[in-house]
């Protein structure tokens, strides 16, 4: 081994978290580079907000159950949209690499996928944050509604989300991975699949009997759920969120493995120099 | 001495198609070798193998004494690889994407290592512009500096001069040639210009149809060919003209 390589290198765990944070600070120039980037964060969780605002001020007007929970829209708008920009944050950084082409130099580097997906989780986090601070701000200001007065259970509701999220961002990129970037609109429009069972807008009862159970297999529904017994009855679900917890397991575990195989079938089948369409 | 990469028995196939067909060579400590062929002969896929990019169907790889398919963590943060067909995102500055390779590598002082490649490849003034605002050859130069971040011992290089004007090729070639003998470097490089690997190049791997074909320095093939150029043994091995010492010459070839 060359005596010149040793001399300049980081080594064990120290060069893993290097590695993650040299991701990071990838993703962080591209945001930071780019106003358009950095502006669509905000975009969207913004015009949710005074949409759902607004229909939530008319609805309290005729509805005395949501006279009583006042801001029970915008919670669940504000919570809906943590979890797409949770999955969404995840995935198009993944989708950034593709774009430029660069997942062949990403992996003969010394990076590991593992401490990739770490990256584009803590990512996902930073651009979740930054959009969903700026979209509670604005109902502070227009509806003085403040999803920040749900307390610690909030930072609860926010794992779990953040957690489904990024399961099912692994398991989008793992298609776009194998099916090539002619699968990218996946990342906006797969999660959508899931609103009506989530249950966001209202109780999981008022689905078809049928599809309970299925609604019940999300933890997004545990949440909304919750969410909804904190602000209208004041009592904090824990089975809900032990539940809700256990799901998300489920769900980055089958997400990492998704990924995983993906990957492993990439580097069967040449993907990860060939990336496009 | 273990060579610096040794490759046995190496094969790719894709669904029926044979890519890479039973190749086995290695590469001494410190040697610069080419590997050659026309157009699908399998050199692409043959680098993506030796990179751990790609996984063979059978066959095994050891690089800096390491088997690339199963433990090639323990040796990725001393290889690098260059290739015109794999750019650096565009939207990152030149500096910025220079950095986050030096750290992906491991490199300990990043930005010392940054402005030292900035000083020797002349590319301080390009390290605050966006990598997909270069002409081609500052991205050459650019990758070639991302190539040689981390000090690597064990070099991969595919084209590394394409689609350069006459200058710049030469100024890169020069660089290899200075990078070989500060530090000893092994290289492996794949090119379609023929002056450059009898230029660079201590011994010469000809594929054809995803075999090794033929193989020797660049003196031993054109003696065997009985050819003056590199370019007139390629065109030999790719149209399958067989290797004759007494071989007529080319017909654009002077007789001496």
């Amino acid at each position: 081994m060359s005596v010149t390589t040793e001399m300049h290198r980081v080594t064990g765990p120290a060069a893993s978290a290097r590695r993650i944070a040299a991701m990071v600070r990838r993703y962080w120039y591209l945001i930071r580079g780019s106003w358009p980037r950095l502006a669509e964060l905000a975009y969207w969780p913004t015009v949710q907000m005074i949409l759902w605002g607004l229909v939530s001020q008319f609805f309290m007007t005729q509805s005395s159950w949501l006279a009583q929970a006042g801001g029970v829209l915008i919670a669940g708008v504000l919570l809906w949209d943590l979890l797409f920009r949770g999955q969404i944050g995840f995935t198009i950084c993944f989708l950034e690499e593709m774009w430029s082409r660069n997942l062949g130099h990403l992996f003969v580097s010394p990076l590991r996928p593992w401490e990739l997906v770490v990256a584009l989780i803590t990512m996902s986090a930073i651009r979740t944050v930054l959009g969903g601070v700026f979209a509670a701000v604005i109902a502070i200001l227009l509806y003085e509604f403040s999803i920040f007065d749900l307390g610690l259970p909030l930072l609860a509701f926010f794992l779990v989300l953040m957690g489904m999220g990024w399961g099912i961002g692994m398991v989008i990129t793992a298609i776009v991975l194998r099916a090539g970037l002619g699968a990218e609109s996946l990342a906006w429009v797969a999660m959508f699949a899931l609103a009506p069972i989530s249950a966001v807008y209202y109780p999981v009862e008022t689905l078809p009997e049928a599809v309970r159970w299925l609604a019940w297999l999300t933890p997004s529904a545990h949440v909304f759920e919750g969410m909804r017994a904190l602000m209208v009855e004041g009592v904090f679900r824990w089975d809900l969120l032990g539940r809700a917890l256990l799901l998300d397991v489920v769900y980055l575990g089958i997400g990492a493995a998704t990924f995983a195989w993906a990957f492993a079938k990439a580097r069967e089948e040449g993907k990860l120099l060939q990336t496009g369409e | 001495m273990t060579p610096a990469l040794e490759v046995r028995n190496l094969t790719k196939s894709f669904g029926t198609v044979r890519a890479v067909d039973d190749v086995s060579f290695s590469v001494p400590s410190g040697a610069t070798v080419a590997l050659l062929g026309g157009n699908g002969a399998g050199k692409t896929t043959t680098i993506s193998m030796l990179l751990g990019l790609l996984l063979p169907t059978s066959g095994a790889v050891r690089a800096l004494g390491h088997d690339l398919v199963r433990d090639r963590y323990a040796v990725l943060h001393r290889m690098n690889f260059s290739s015109p067909y794999v750019e650096l995102p565009h939207r990152l500055t030149v500096g910025q994407n220079l950095i986050v390779y030096a750290e992906l590598y491991g490199v300990s002082d990043a930005k010392g290592r940054v402005a030292e490649l900035a000083d020797r490849l002349h590319i301080a003034d390009l390290l605050d512009r966006p990598a997909g605002k270069l002409s081609a050859g500052q991205k050459t130069r650019v990758a070639l500096a991302k190539a040689l971040v981390n000090h690597p011992d064990l070099l991969l290089l595919d084209e590394p001069t394409a689609s350069l004007d006459p200058d710049t090729g030469d100024w890169v070639r020069r660089y290899l040639e200075e990078y070989r003998a500060d530090t000893g470097a092994t290289m492996l490089l794949a090119s379609h210009n023929m002056a450059e690997v009898e230029r660079l190049c201590d011994s010469v791997l000809m594929l054809r149809a995803g075999k090794i074909v033929d193989q020797g320095s660049p003196a031993e093939l054109l003696a065997k060919y009985g050819r003056r150029t590199m370019e007139d043994v390629f065109l030999d091995i790719a149209r399958d003209r067989r290797a004759e010492p007494e071989a007529e010459p080319a017909s654009d070839e002077v007789p001496a």
